[in-house]
């Protein structure tokens, strides 16, 4: 076996004192030979960007190595002056971060932003360097060169801007290439394309590379070995096929139970279910404004139809800019749709005035995504939950004690009701979310990516709730998601949306086992780590977590 | 940690906080301590500092007691700078919160108007409608509060845009809240600290603009002025430097120490960004 | 381009349609007869001349025609008669406008430049003495009245210590002509403009201290250094260059503050510009002047709004459309 590129021995960070915990990382051991990728795996909060942020010597100042050593080719970086570092960033170890939104400099060209890493390290000369990005530019796969070299950040897009930083990262040729999460944030071809393309350019290049990933579909697309955080400390390594099909610890085994099957669970029993909930011809176009120019045209939603029998869920599925998220406003009438008719039982809603629609709107609620942005931190969770009642004409006492039941319902305990939000963690504001939809009484449920901001461990839990709700209160719900896993196993039936068009819905099997259309068949096929990992999910443990 | 223990920690917050209450202290003890008019002739003209005992920041061009008319101005200046905060904060809040609650032509509209406001030089607005009003304290409470509304009407519907589209504020909708309910309730409470923040900024310009009003002779004719004061002195000034140096230091440390305590009310209610500015 | 400069012309000159509004209701917002308004208080007892004034703006006419007559004469550049100097405002306006002009630019310039350096210094050095001393001194000149620093300078640095002249814009009766009156008119200047530019040293020290603080904290910063770039060119290249984008807005929006200033400086200095012009109308009670300069005064804000816009499109590859 040849000389590991990095080594990392008995590695412990130390977090500043008001921390939840005195050490980030604790004595963390692990290395990565040439050419090989090293997946480090964890929930949030594990530690695992703070170890590739001190592997490249960029920790925040708050954060102090406190023993250990990482060695790369052998030299302890540790001990280094800041100037020595800076030699060692760009030329010896190249890194790509997650928010390809942010991390480019919006006022500098691409092309200035690529040969920046070799004028730091005094490599080539000016016409030189201009070659060599050009050739960067197109070995990373963006399409014509020069014009891309001249843009600034904003004119592309989010993969684009990716592939751009992939550039910066590999044009001294590193021997370690570290990626921090570099495709979370972006939608799932794409992530599906970089992925092949950060494997690729490891292969030509015998570059090692840490992946810094919470994703199991992904470790399995891309990763030789594996390494699993918890709070800090490593619980396990190994090779990929090991961790993935033999776990041998316990939280690996957690969360690799919690990550959702491609394969969906057998069908229920729906026949003869009424219909809770139509939507037909639902169009939304949003138009630019301006003065002295017509705005351009996005058409969110273009004849959007489809139905939700009680009891059923619906999944909404689609990649960013797809309209989901306009439709599942647009039923809620939190956005008006420009045309179309949307019934809840047998009231149409459409034709109502936003005042005469009110005292209906306890007949649909909604589950939003983001657990920290849905509750107003300034009020009780029990206010919080009362409100809907309350405005519905329900005494505030009756309300409020009404709110304690539901907490209870929700796998929250009912003295919860007198404390803020920001006291509780991201699962358990997503169960107060719950609650408040829930107080209305609601027929019809609409969920949009309930779970896509929660650790997958918490958001197992999210989902096995809302199934055992579902049953018991015979909700139709339609669940807007951009994750294939997720709506595999929750849907009854999925309509995928592409541009603002339903271009195919069908039961969740058929769909899975059988798609017609070419987008449903790219987005299936772009799923990481697709049918070779992943569980059925448990309609157990809807304990709440810590 | 509590707010008041984040505020309690900024020296240079306390220290604003300690001479605002010096000059409260001086503008309540004022009629106490001289109750005589202030524009009344006192003594012989261009008595220097502690020249004689009675008067410690020495007399005027016409004979009148400058520490007498220090206290006098202290009233007027922090009279003038609450009072017209508080008319600025009246037109500024509610046009802001329609604007961005609402948004489409109604936040155009609302905006063109305030970027005209804000287009035109606000001291020479501030100016025209004193003399042409004629000077008086309720022209002057005016014409401040006319040209200080605007940065409020922006802040209060970048604040509103933001938060409307919260998915709480979302949530309160579609459980059936009435708008107005959600603009107080749920809209509004959240805005508070920033506008908390900007009144006391606020106050210190607008006490700023009124000094150089009355120091260009528009202040109200019945009331003695810090800014009238430094005006009066400036003609004798190589004779008499005091005359227009104690009023100026007054009106300096009073914006001083309001925007002093306007950047701790900052930091302590925003602790995150606190954090990363230090 | 083209485009972009003649949409911001037109609503340059909404603006300033907006503004002659403005100004026609403050002359009718007044207590008293318009005319008399209009003459002024010397001109008040000059039935003759009251009379003439009705006439010609329609006084007795409609208040929708008035307003028209009004901005017809706005728009031939007409801005009223100040009965006091027997000279159109128009007139007199442009005779002391270059003064104003030279101030406020300078001024303008000298704070910008000497703003956005300190505050890019104190950020660079944050927590170290350098740091505690620009915030400090910009904690206080931020404070300071601008008449009374003025007045204060005035005595120290012309009147003691006699380093610069007292009053004025050039030597009057030294007949200088050519470099000689050019170094003439900056000795008069220096003063004021550096007066004039103190408080706003302050304030765009501050913001662009507190801007290059929160840059320096970007992900595309985190970017750079994990390319090895060196902390100076960090600094130059990533941090500073985006700091000052928000800085320059705010110098945009604070135009109207700096002509606001040159009032009380050029008041302060006897320097000849509309800004003096407005106090010598002030203790006349001319009002058509007054106005005048308002108007004008306001013009040169809208001015000095779109040549920040045009800065801020080349500084800013984002905004590519205007609208």
């Amino acid at each position: 076996m040849t000389a590991p590129v990095l080594e990392i021995e008995n590695l412990t960070l130390a977090l500043p004192a008001m921390a939840d915990r005195p050490l980030a990382i604790q004595n963390l051991s692990l290395s990565i030979a040439p050419g090989e990728t090293l997946c480090v795996v964890g929930e949030s909060g594990s530690g695992k960007s703070l170890t590739a942020l001190a592997t490249i010597g960029l920790l925040p100042r708050a954060v102090k190595p406190a023993g250990g050593a990482i060695r790369l080719a052998g030299r302890d970086l540790l001990p280094l002056s800041e100037r020595e570092m800076q030699d060692i960033r760009g030329r010896e170890i190249g890194m790509i971060f997650q928010e390809p939104m942010t991390s480019l400099n919006p006022v500098m060209r691409v092309a200035d932003q690529i040969s920046e890493t070799f004028e730091a390290h005094g490599a080539l000369d000016r016409r030189g360097r201009r070659e060599r990005t050009l050739e960067l530019i197109a070995e990373v796969g963006l399409p014509d060169p020069p014009a891309i070299a001249r843009a600034y950040p904003h004119e592309l897009s989010g993969g684009q801007r990716q592939r751009v930083m992939i550039a910066m990262a590999l044009a001294m040729e590193p021997k370690l290439i570290i990626a921090d999460e570099p495709t979370t944030a972006l939608d799932v071809t794409t992530q599906a394309q970089i992925l092949k393309l950060i494997d690729a350019l490891r292969k030509k290049h015998g570059t090692a590379v840490m992946f810094i990933t919470h994703d199991f579909g992904v470790v399995a697309e891309i990763a030789d070995r594996v390494a699993v955080l918890q709070h800090g400390i490593m619980v396990e390594e190994g090779p990929a096929a090991a961790v993935l099909h033999m776990p041998q610890h316990d939280y690996t085994k957690r969360l690799l139970a919690a990550v959702p099957s491609l394969v969906p669970p057998p069908p229920k029993d729906l026949s003869g279910a009424p219909k809770a909930f139509q939507v037909k011809d639902l169009s939304k176009t949003y138009r630019g404004r301006g003065f002295f120019r017509r705005g351009r045209e996005v058409k969110a939603a273009d004849h959007v139809s489809f139905e939700i029998g009680r009891g059923e869920t619906l999944g909404l599925v689609g990649e960013s800019g797809s309209g989901k998220s306009t439709v599942g406003r647009c039923v809620m009438r939190l956005i008006e749709p420009d045309e179309g008719q949307i019934r809840i039982g047998d009231l149409s809603i459409r034709e109502l005035t936003q005042a005469q629609f009110r005292p209906q709107r306890k007949r649909i609620q909604m589950v939003f995504q983001d657990p920290f942005a849905s509750l107003n931190p300034r009020r009780t969770v029990g206010r919080i939950i009362a409100e809907g009642p309350i405005a519905q004409g329900v005494p505030k006492r009756e309300a409020l004690e009404k709110a304690r039941r539901l907490l209870d319902l929700v796998g929250l305990s009912a003295n919860a009701a007198d404390r803020y939000p920001h006291e509780f963690s991201g699962g358990q504001r997503q169960r107060v979310g719950i609650a408040r939809a829930l107080a209305l009484e609601p027929e019809v449920l609409v969920a949009d990516e309930p779970v896509s901001a929660l650790d997958v461990s918490v958001q197992a839990q999210i989902l096995a709730l809302m199934q055992d709700l579902q049953k018991r209160l015979g909700l139709a719900i339609l669940f807007v998601t951009h994750d294939l896993r997720v709506a595999a196993q929750m849907c009854d039936r999925i309509a995928v949306m592409q541009k603002g068009k339903i271009v195919e819905l069908q039961p969740t099997a058929k769909l899975f086992e059988n798609p017609q259309h070419a987008y449903t068949k790219a987005l299936l096929a772009a799923v990481p780590g697709g049918r070779d990992v992943g569980a059925t999910l448990a309609a157990a443990g809807i304990e709440p977590s810590g | 940690m509590t707010f008041l223990r984040r505020f309690a920690r900024n020296r240079g917050a306390l220290i604003g906080l300690l001479v605002l209450a010096l000059i409260v202290a001086a503008a309540v003890a004022a009629p106490v301590l001289y109750p005589t008019s202030p524009w009344r002739m006192v003594s012989r003209p261009f008595m220097a500092p502690f020249a004689l005992e009675r008067f410690p920041l020495g007399t005027d061009a016409l004979g009148r007691d400058v520490a007498a008319g220090l206290m006098h101005g202290a009233r007027v200046s922090l009279l003038i700078g609450f009072v017209s905060t508080l008319v600025a904060l009246l037109i500024g809040v509610p046009l802001g919160a329609v604007a961005g609650y609402f948004g489409g032509i109604v936040d155009d509209l609302c905006m063109r108007f305030t970027e005209l406001f804000q287009t035109v030089p606000s001291f020479a607005l501030a100016i025209v409608i004193v003399a042409i009003l004629q000077p008086s304290i309720t022209s002057i409470v005016l014409a401040i509060a006319l040209v200080s509304w605007p940065p409020v009407t922006r802040l209060v519907r970048g604040e509103v845009l933001s938060l409307r589209s919260r998915d709480y504020v979302q949530a309160a909708i579609t459980v059936g809240q009435r708008t107005p309910r959600i603009i107080f309730g749920q809209v509004l409470p959240n805005t508070v600290a920033p506008i908390i923040v900007m009144a006391s900024l606020m106050i210190a310009s607008a006490i700023l603009l009124e000094s150089s009003l009355s120091f260009l002779g528009l202040g109200d004719p019945n009331l003695m002025t810090w800014g009238y004061m430094v005006g009066a002195g400036r003609t004798r000034l190589i004779e008499a430097w005091w005359i227009s140096f104690f009023p100026g230091l007054a009106i300096f440390l009073a914006v001083l120490a309001l925007n002093l305590v306007g950047e701790g009310l900052s930091d302590a209610l925003n602790p995150r960004l606190a954090r990363e500015a230090r | 381009m083209l485009r972009f400069l003649a949409s911001r012309l037109a609503k340059g000159v909404v603006v300033l349609l907006a503004i002659a509004v403005l100004n026609f209701a403050l002359i009718r917002a007044a207590p008293g007869d318009p005319a008399t308004v209009m003459a002024g208080e010397a001109g008040a007892a000059d039935e003759v001349f009251v009379q003439q004034l009705r006439e010609r703006f329609g006084l007795d006419r409609p208040m929708v025609e008035q307003l028209g007559i009004y901005l017809k004469g706005i728009l031939t550049l007409d801005l009223g008669f100040s009965y006091r100097q027997g000279r159109s405002v128009a007139s007199l306006v442009g005779e002391r406008l270059p003064a104003t002009l030279l101030l406020t630019g300078s001024a303008f310039a000298i704070s910008l430049l000497l703003g956005t350096a300190l505050g890019a210094l104190a950020a660079r050095r944050a927590g170290t003495w350098a740091d505690t001393a620009i915030t400090t001194a910009a904690l206080l000149f931020y404070a300071t009245p601008l008449f009374w620093i003025a007045l204060m300078s005035q005595i120290l640095f012309s009147l003691k210590l006699g380093l610069v002249p007292n009053v004025g814009y050039e030597t009057i009766g030294a007949g200088y002509t050519g470099l000689a009156r050019v170094l003439d008119i900056l000795h008069h200047l220096i003063l004021p403009a550096l007066t004039l530019g103190l408080f706003f040293t302050a304030l765009y020290a501050r913001m662009m201290r507190a801007s290059m603080l929160e840059t320096a904290g970007s992900d595309y910063v985190r970017t750079a250094r994990a390319k090895g770039v060196s902390p100076s060119v960090v600094t130059r290249r990533h941090v500073a260059r985006n700091a000052i984008l928000p800085v320059v807005t705010l110098a945009g929006l604070q135009a109207g503050q700096i002509v606001g200033g040159a009032i009380l400086t050029e008041t302060v200095f006897a320097w000849p510009g509309i800004g003096r012009l407005m106090f010598e109308a002030l203790a006349q009670r001319d009002y058509q002047v007054l106005l005048g300069v308002f108007f004008v005064s306001s013009a040169m804000v809208v001015l000095f709004n779109l040549v920040t816009d045009l800065v801020y499109r080349a500084v800013d590859p984002r905004i590519q459309v205007g609208g």
